[in-house]
């Protein structure tokens, strides 16, 4: 079985069925382990990437619903100026530190900055809350999505 | 700083006894007994390397390993102070369980140790290395050593005006004897200890080019999932084969005693095949029939055992006599699941007699060992390809995750991948052992603690490690409880092991985020029913001076004592563990459906000197919103003999609109470095259950605090 997606703006024909789920056919099928698995439940955001510009969980949304549409992951997300401003707050305020969610974070953080580009800190916390961290890195990625605001903004301009 | 895997290196890299290979300085690191508690400790000469390779690259290779902690940052800062380099010009080796390269020490990272251990004999080896490079310098141009030093990568003669890279003296200065003695670098010069500097690997995991163990990608590797009997200590009955072999990219089941496998193209159809295979279990009724009540109940009832002694000093009843309060209470913490963000996983691949293991663990050492053991291969037959981790907290301080991969790959010709669902590895921890704690304070008539009584109970980690040589009490659950801040006339701390069916292990706090919660808590209930002030009445039993400064602090940047509205509380705890003076004061909102809300944490910290502030405040973040997710909410449960939690909807923790806003102020000194991933974690739980009590006049002496307040 074959599904052919759009993944970081290249056609890619893969051997899987369409319901496999787009975390396990990225990390497994097309080698893009940037998005990663953390609860396949719709829980954490681990495995979140852009469908069409708006963030999706991979775990949960099977591949054949991606058919047609834009695939983004955090690996052709930091190759785009809005990913790039995000890596850039990320590093400035050192949010990193097992680092394990921070891909899915970055791709949630990018959803929220193209629907909100300069959202409070209500916003922030509203627009961030589906996705888990662990090590505890919220408040400097309340910090970092601010941050990396003002940098989009400022490119912009 | 580039993360040069051990696995790249050759061994001759790292020649024993040389200091000298193919013109590179390599000077031993002699770390001490290590306080890292999953294996024996032992000192040598050299058991970790600071060196200089032929390019003039300061390379660093040390028993420690990366979960989030930063310590590759903090050590590689260290080294970098020493050397006159910038830290992301040193190369770092994670350790790979090669004893060769680091023995006899074993490579745990865990109790907080890492900076504690590395901190004296790094900079000695950083000075040593150094002085030889300056006096390689000094020889040459036929200078005095004392005009000569260190200066970003090279050498330079002041003078003079003379200047020499790294590079073209450290073949000289390999070939000369190593200096016996160096002086360290002094505080008052420092350029790059105690200024916060960016994680090193924090660019590439944003990115998500980081590698962890779940990504690693070995041409010829098949995917596996697992499961195993969800009852502890129950066994596979049966499994459908043909409608697991029936999904699509499913190739094969493999059953073992306790588990099954199925083996598959890729991940999703291997987790498919598994739902297919229903696979049946069977249990007895020791097993089946374990109720999570009555195995919190055997943990309280074994306080009424007499216990075994860990600490005693004046006479306990002697001391009671004339007491003029007498305040008892008995606490109870439950089991914690881990639930790192990266799941249990494991990579392997057994051939030809030889055994190659892809994985993150916290300790790499024992993670070759089990996969020897268990395949029956001499250990240099086993080759650990050490990887990041995504969260360990303990929990990759196990090697089981290795063991159930080779077990599996030793039966197929491929290297495989396994990875354990989310539901798997809430089901199959090493938990937090649930404790039951009583306390028995006297206050004498003079207002001072005249009698300070304490019984431990629960599950002994130390006494699974340590075999028949463990003798009753287990010093990592009873650390803390035997090292009060408070003095007392008399004073009793007893251990009580009681085990059950659930596995236990290391979970980041270990013993002594137990006594600190059950201490603080037992210090505040005291403060409240003398009428005293919580903060006034410990400073006047406190005497270190330490600890004093930080609560003090505290207390001055909290806003303690001001008026807070209904419903609202602020509660406070102090610690010294982990040589680290902790105090936290937490503020609480409990709304009327007696929901719990964090608004603000207050954390002041005296940790010795900081190496990297940046960091030191990463991990009270950290901890901080780690601690909270568990005192809040945190407890795995037990009906008929297995786990009743499974994944982060019925394990809840903390997201970021529920994170407080934390306010951090490091004491600048330079006193020897604290530990740092333990102590926030620790220090909140208590000042948690104090803001409660705060708030709604309700003491919770059963964790977690939500569920203590009748909703859960």
């Amino acid at each position: 079985m074959a599904v052919t997606l759009t993944i970081n703006g290249e056609r890619r024909t893969f051997d899987a069925p369409p319901e496999m789920p787009l975390l396990w056919l990225l990390r497994d099928v097309a080698r893009l382990p940037g998005t990663k698995y953390g609860c396949a439940a719709g829980l954490c955001g681990a495995c979140s990437v852009l469908l069409d510009g708006m963030r999706v969980f991979g775990c949960q949304t099977p591949a054949g619903d991606a058919v047609g549409k834009s695939i983004t992951t955090i690996e052709g997300l930091t190759e785009q100026p809005l990913g790039k401003a995000l890596i850039a707050a990320w590093n400035e305020v050192d949010v990193v530190q097992c680092g394990y969610c921070q891909p899915g974070q970055i791709v949630a953080a990018a959803s929220l900055l193209k629907d909100n580009p300069k959202p409070d800190d209500e916003a922030i916390d509203s627009g961030m809350s589906g996705n888990i961290c662990r090590c505890g890195t919220y408040p400097r990625i309340r910090a970092a999505v601010r941050r990396a605001a003002e940098i989009h903004a400022g490119e912009k301009a | 700083m580039t993360l040069k895997r051990a696995d790249g290196a050759t061994r001759r890299d790292v020649l024993i006894g040389s200091g000298a290979v193919s013109g590179a300085l390599m000077v031993p690191v002699a770390l001490g007994a290590s306080r890292s508690r999953a294996a024996t400790p032992s000192a040598l000469a050299g058991n970790a390397w600071l060196g200089v390779d032929g390019e003039g690259r300061v390379t660093l290779a040390l028993p420690k390993t990366e979960m989030g902690q930063g310590i590759l940052t903090t050590i590689t800062m260290i080294a970098a102070e020493e050397l006159a380099v910038k830290p992301q010009d040193v190369k770092v080796t994670i350790p790979d369980g090669d004893a060769a390269r680091f023995a006899p020490i074993d490579q745990g990272t865990g109790g907080s140790t890492s900076v504690r251990d590395v901190w004296q004999p790094l900079r000695e080896a950083g000075a040593k290395a150094r002085l030889a490079l300056v006096m390689a310098a000094a020889k040459q141009w036929g200078v005095p050593v004392a005009e000569c030093d260190a200066h970003d990568g090279a050498v330079v003669h002041k003078p003079g005006g003379k200047v020499l890279p790294y590079a073209a003296l450290v073949a000289a200065a390999a070939a000369a004897p190593l200096p016996t003695e160096a002086p360290v670098r002094p505080a008052s010069s420092y350029g790059v200890i105690g200024k916060s500097h960016r994680r090193l690997d924090g660019d590439a995991k944003a990115r998500g080019t980081a590698e962890y163990g779940i990504d690693v990608f070995v041409p010829g590797m098949k995917y596996a999932a697992i499961m195993v009997c969800p009852i502890f200590g129950g066994k596979l009955a049966g499994v459908d084969e043909a409608a697991a072999r029936s999904v699509s990219g499913v190739i094969g089941v493999i059953r073992g005693d306790d588990v099954v496998y199925v083996l598959a193209e890729n991940t999703w159809a291997a987790r498919q095949g598994m739902t297919a295979a229903k696979a049946q279990w069977t249990a007895d009724a020791a097993h089946s029939g374990a109720q999570h009540a009555a195995i919190i109940g055997a943990v309280t009832a074994a306080l009424d055992k007499p216990g075994f002694v860990a600490a005693t000093s004046g006479d306990l009843d002697a001391a009671r006599v004339g007491a003029a309060h007498r305040f008892s209470a008995t606490y109870t913490q439950p089991f914690l699941a881990h639930a790192t963000m990266e799941p249990a996983n494991c990579v392997a691949h057994v051939h030809d007699g030889q055994c190659e293991i892809w994985n993150g663990t916290q300790i790499p050492s024992d993670a070759r060992k089990a996969a020897a053991t268990r395949l029956g291969l001499p250990l240099e037959k086993v080759t650990l390809h050490n990887r990041l981790m995504g969260g360990g907290f303990g929990r990759r301080l196990e090697p089981d995750m290795v063991e159930r991969c080779v077990d599996l790959a030793r039966q197929v010709p491929f290297p495989v991948k396994l990875i354990w669902s989310r539901e798997e590895d809430m089901g199959h921890d090493w938990y937090r052992p649930a404790y039951a704690d009583r306390i028995d304070i006297a206050i004498g008539a003079d207002g001072k603690i005249a009698a300070w009584e304490h019984k431990i109970a629960g599950s002994s980690i130390m006494a699974r490690l340590m075999g028949p040589a463990f003798k009753g009490v287990d010093d990592d659950a009873v650390e803390g409880a035997i090292t009060p801040i408070y003095p007392a006339t008399a004073r009793k701390v007893t251990f009580q092991q009681q085990e059950s069916l659930v596995p236990t292990g290391w979970w980041r706090g270990v013993g002594p985020l137990r006594s600190a919660f059950v201490m603080e808590s037992a210090v505040d209930e005291v403060a409240h029913k003398l009428g005293q002030d919580p903060i006034a009445w410990r400073l006047s039993h406190i005497e270190d001076p330490r600890a004093r400064a930080v609560l003090e602090m505290a207390r001055d940047k909290s806003g303690w004592g001001e008026k807070t509205a209904p419903g609202i509380g602020r509660g406070v705890a102090v610690i010294h563990l982990w040589d680290t003076y902790m105090a936290a004061v937490a503020e609480v909102a409990v709304d009327k459906d007696h929901q719990i809300s964090v608004r603000r944490v207050t954390i002041v910290v005296d940790c010795g000197q900081a190496i990297n502030p940046s960091g030191v405040a990463a991990q009270i973040d950290s901890g901080v919103i780690f601690g909270t997710s568990a005192a809040l909410y945190g407890e795995v449960t037990i009906a008929n003999g297995r786990v009743e939690q499974s994944n982060y909807h019925d394990y809840r923790v903390l997201r970021m609109n529920e994170a407080p806003v934390i306010h951090t102020t490091v004491i600048e000194n330079h006193e020897k470095p604290g530990g740092m991933g333990e102590p926030p974690n620790a220090v909140i739980f208590p000042a948690l259950a104090n803001a409660v009590y705060a708030a709604t006049g309700k003491r919770v002496r059963a964790l977690p605090l939500q569920k203590g307040l009748g909703t859960a």
